[in-house]
């Protein structure tokens, strides 16, 4: 018997220069922050710090504001034609400096190369294509034309995926033709700054795109703006919440993409071994830092020891550590908070009584890591099975009939995305149907397309993204 | 139906049967979890490693009208000293041949560890009558070959006869007795992975020690999307009985790079105790030539030409 180890293969940074100190993108400039202050960025594999960014106040945002809204001028009146080709510019760009995109992105947030590299940035790249061929056929897209921009729209994006989810706002704003103020996440503003320079490259006029980093404050600040005509949002629902207050009564378009607590839906006809990898794939895709995450898992009582038994053998073979070994498939968590949130978690259901399975591997000294975690023997009604953990933790829940299973799935206050496993197509359609979801794959999970319509259900937010539905979410009546 | 047990390791087939009808296979989930073993980077040591033992898993195969005694000579020669410039590369698992050339092929290898394999049942096709199937399978034991490749009766698991692809394996076995059965089911044949899983699940429960991807005389070999399909039968049956069988695959894998790419699937999927000659080899006349013009490589940094190595 031979245990056969792989030896490191570390994709190289030697073609990324990240710099000590990086400024807001303001009005087609990198500028200095008027605040003066600065937050690091760290990176979460080894807590060394990579760089520090503006931590922007009041001012710098008006500045921003004012900077989209003279850009909005220009781009107003350029032919959608025109932005069209911008935005292709945009897409090669970004396919041609991908390598150095994706080590920034592993190395700034922690997940794996081979994630960055082969999920991340084609996606990145395809979002763009895509929207940059609506631009030009939006006049005849709807049965109306009354449908016009925003015009400034402020966008605030979370620390998961840094650089898809600015791809996701910022290409079907342009598209559209509004004008952006951007702020990445707190712990992950190096690619948004590093897009800056694909801006530039592009030549795209100035003020279009305006990159402000910042904390929540900063974010607080762009809802709160008086000359905002849209806020786009990805992140929590409980910030998202905040957001609508503040918006109520404002004349301000608004959509929120939240959190979620996704059910896997297993039946016992499923083809079990692909069921399995598309569970692992569910939950510990991006280390489980996915609102569409599929976090409860939900089994057939036929079928769970069985399934269960091939499960915890899958886990096994995960590869947990440096996020740019190209062996990797579990990186670091994104930061010390989130760890804290899903360690605390975790306690909760092992004192609940849930039994707990992790993956038995060595993990790195610094940084932040969390092992692959699988929880069985949890009933409904604990925190585990209820509230978004947003890390690598899988919760297992049974039923015994496809009416069970739906009502399993549809108690909780999210509907972001499900994922039903049978090889019955019949029974897919049923159970499809049913599920409060926004997205519903069958046999996989976590399948993205710039042509297909994301958003979720309840308190999992409203508003598409992708597809002719998130044009809509860039556009308004006017009479 | 009840048992016809006709040896040690044979399971009675109504379990036999319920294991087949629940084969169910997604194609595009397993096209989608063997690609991405495929992106699996191997460097370094482990590269070095991974080399070594796919040349200690080699079949080193002549299945020709054309084969002679000298032939059989030069390849078995080659066999046991795959490199004689390089004594850290170790012999092959084993030569195969046709039954006629056992004798020779047994006597060249003498006292090295490398075995004789024969292909057996009318390889092939497999279309004669059992009797012959047996007689065949008789004569290259008898001419002193340790393991025996043999085909399934892919007329009868086509026309739905499971049953009698199961009772052809087990008189083989019994024939064999303690002599390794390796059970090829063609996959070029047998087309879908269910019926891969199918055919696998039959061979296993009939008491092959090994179930092989192919006989290398169709267009289409292994794969490796076959092979996962055979590694979870493995896994399965193994989770069923207790028995560990093992898995060969043959047929167009011709490069390293393909090589490393089977033993990774078989390291994160079956675990350490498959990477073993005894649990896993490969059938190939021309891998061998690339995975040492590799090792070559990865120790002097030269990319040698084929004439550098001796022919087999």
């Amino acid at each position: 018997m031979i245990d056969w180890q792989y030896s490191e293969s570390i994709e190289s940074s030697d073609i990324l220069s990240i710099k000590k100190k990086y400024s807001n993108y303001i009005g087609g400039k990198f500028v200095e922050p008027k605040s003066k202050k600065y937050i690091n960025s760290i990176s979460p594999s080894t807590e060394e710090v990579l760089s520090k960014v503006p931590l922007s106040n009041k001012q710098d945002i008006n500045s921003a504001v004012n900077s989209a809204r003279e850009g909005l001028e220009v781009w107003s009146k350029l032919t959608p034609n025109q932005r069209s080709r911008y935005l292709f510019k945009i897409a090669r760009l970004i396919q041609e400096r991908s390598r150095e995109f994706a080590v920034l992105e592993s190395l700034d947030g922690g997940k794996p190369i081979r994630e960055s590299r082969d999920f991340d940035l084609p996606q990145v790249a395809a979002n763009f294509f895509y929207f940059a061929g609506w631009a030009d056929k939006l006049d005849l897209s709807w049965a109306t034309k009354s449908l016009k921009p925003y015009g400034v729209v402020g966008q605030i994006i979370p620390w998961n995926f840094p650089l898809l989810m600015l791809a996701w706002k910022i290409a079907p704003a342009l598209a559209t033709g509004n004008t952006v103020v951007l702020k990445p996440a707190e712990t992950t503003p190096l690619t948004a700054l590093l897009f800056a320079e694909i801006c530039e490259q592009a030549g795209l006029p100035s003020g279009v795109v305006n990159i402000v980093t910042g904390d929540g404050s900063t974010g607080s600040l762009i809802v709160n703006h008086k000359d905002i005509n849209k806020i786009a949002f990805t992140g929590s629902t409980q910030v998202g919440k905040l957001i609508q207050k503040s918006l109520a009564g404002r004349d301000v378009g608004l959509t929120l993409e939240l959190g979620g607590k996704a059910a896997n839906i297993v039946y016992e006809d499923a083809a079990i071994d692909q069921a399995v990898e598309g569970v692992v794939n569910g939950i510990f895709f991006n280390q489980g830092h996915v609102c569409c995450a599929g976090s409860r898992l939900l089994l057939q009582e036929s079928i769970h020891d069985q399934f269960v038994k091939k499960l915890e053998k899958r886990m096994q073979s995960l590869r947990v550590g440096n996020p740019l070994d190209k062996n990797t498939d579990i990186g670091a968590i994104n930061s010390k908070e989130q760890l804290d949130k899903i360690t605390s978690l975790v306690n909760e259901g092992v004192e609940d009584g849930g039994e707990l399975f992790q993956t038995q591997c060595e993990l790195p000294g610094n940084g932040f890591w969390f092992r692959p975690t699988l929880f069985t023997n949890v009933q409904p009604s604990y925190s585990i099975a209820r509230e978004e953990i947003f890390g690598p933790v899988l919760t297992t829940l049974t039923f015994r009939t496809p009416e069970e299973a739906v009502e399993i799935a549809n108690n909780t206050e999210y509907g972001l995305s499900a994922g039903v496993w049978t090889e019955k197509g019949s029974k897919i359609l049923w159970t499809a149907d049913r599920l409060e979801a926004g997205v519903v794959w069958a046999n996989t999970f976590n399948k993205f397309d710039p042509s297909s319509p994301f958003g979720g259900y309840k308190e999992s937010g409203f508003g598409r993204e992708g597809g002719r539905h998130g044009l809509l979410s860039y556009l308004k009546a006017s009479s | 139906m009840g048992n016809i047990k006709t040896s040690d390791v044979s399971i009675e087939w109504s379990s036999v049967l319920e294991m087949v009808h629940e084969s169910r296979i997604d194609s595009v989930g397993l096209n989608e979890r063997v690609s991405s073993l495929a992106t699996r980077s191997i460097k370094k040591d482990s590269k070095l490693e991974a080399l070594n033992m796919i040349v200690s898993m080699c079949d080193l195969t002549t299945l020709e009208g054309e084969d002679t005694e000298g032939k059989i000579s030069q390849m078995v020669a080659k066999a046991i000293k795959p490199n004689p410039l390089d004594n850290s590369v170790p012999s092959v698992a084993a030569v195969c041949v046709y039954p006629s050339l056992v004798g020779i092929a047994k006597e060249k290898v003498q006292n090295s560890n490398v075995k004789v394999a024969a292909v057996s049942s009318y390889f092939p096709s497999g279309q004669v009558p059992m009797e012959s199937k047996l007689l065949d399978t008789k004569y290259a034991i008898d001419s002193g070959a340790d393991e025996i490749d043999i085909v399934i009766n892919r007329k009868a698991f086509l026309e739905g006869d499971y049953r009698k692809v199961y009772d052809e394996i087990v008189a083989l076995k019994e024939v064999c007795q303690d002599v390794h059965l390796k059970t090829i089911l063609e996959v070029g044949d047998l087309k879908t992975y269910e019926n891969i899983r199918k055919a696998s699940l039959i061979s296993l429960a009939a008491g092959s020690d090994f179930i092989k991807t192919s006989t290398g005389k169709l267009s289409v070999g292994s794969s490796r999307q076959a092979c996962y399909v055979m590694l979870k039968s493995v896994l399965d049956f193994e989770s069923e009985t207790g028995i560990k069988a093992g898995i060969k695959v043959a047929g167009g894998i011709r490069d390293a790079k393909d090589a490393i790419r089977y033993l990774v699937m078989i390291n994160e999927e079956m675990g350490s105790d498959w990477l073993n000659p005894e649990l896993f080899r490969f059938g190939a006349s021309s891998l061998l030539d690339d995975v040492l013009k590799q090792i070559k490589k990865l120790k002097t940094g030269a990319y040698q030409a084929g004439y550098y190595f001796p022919r087999g």
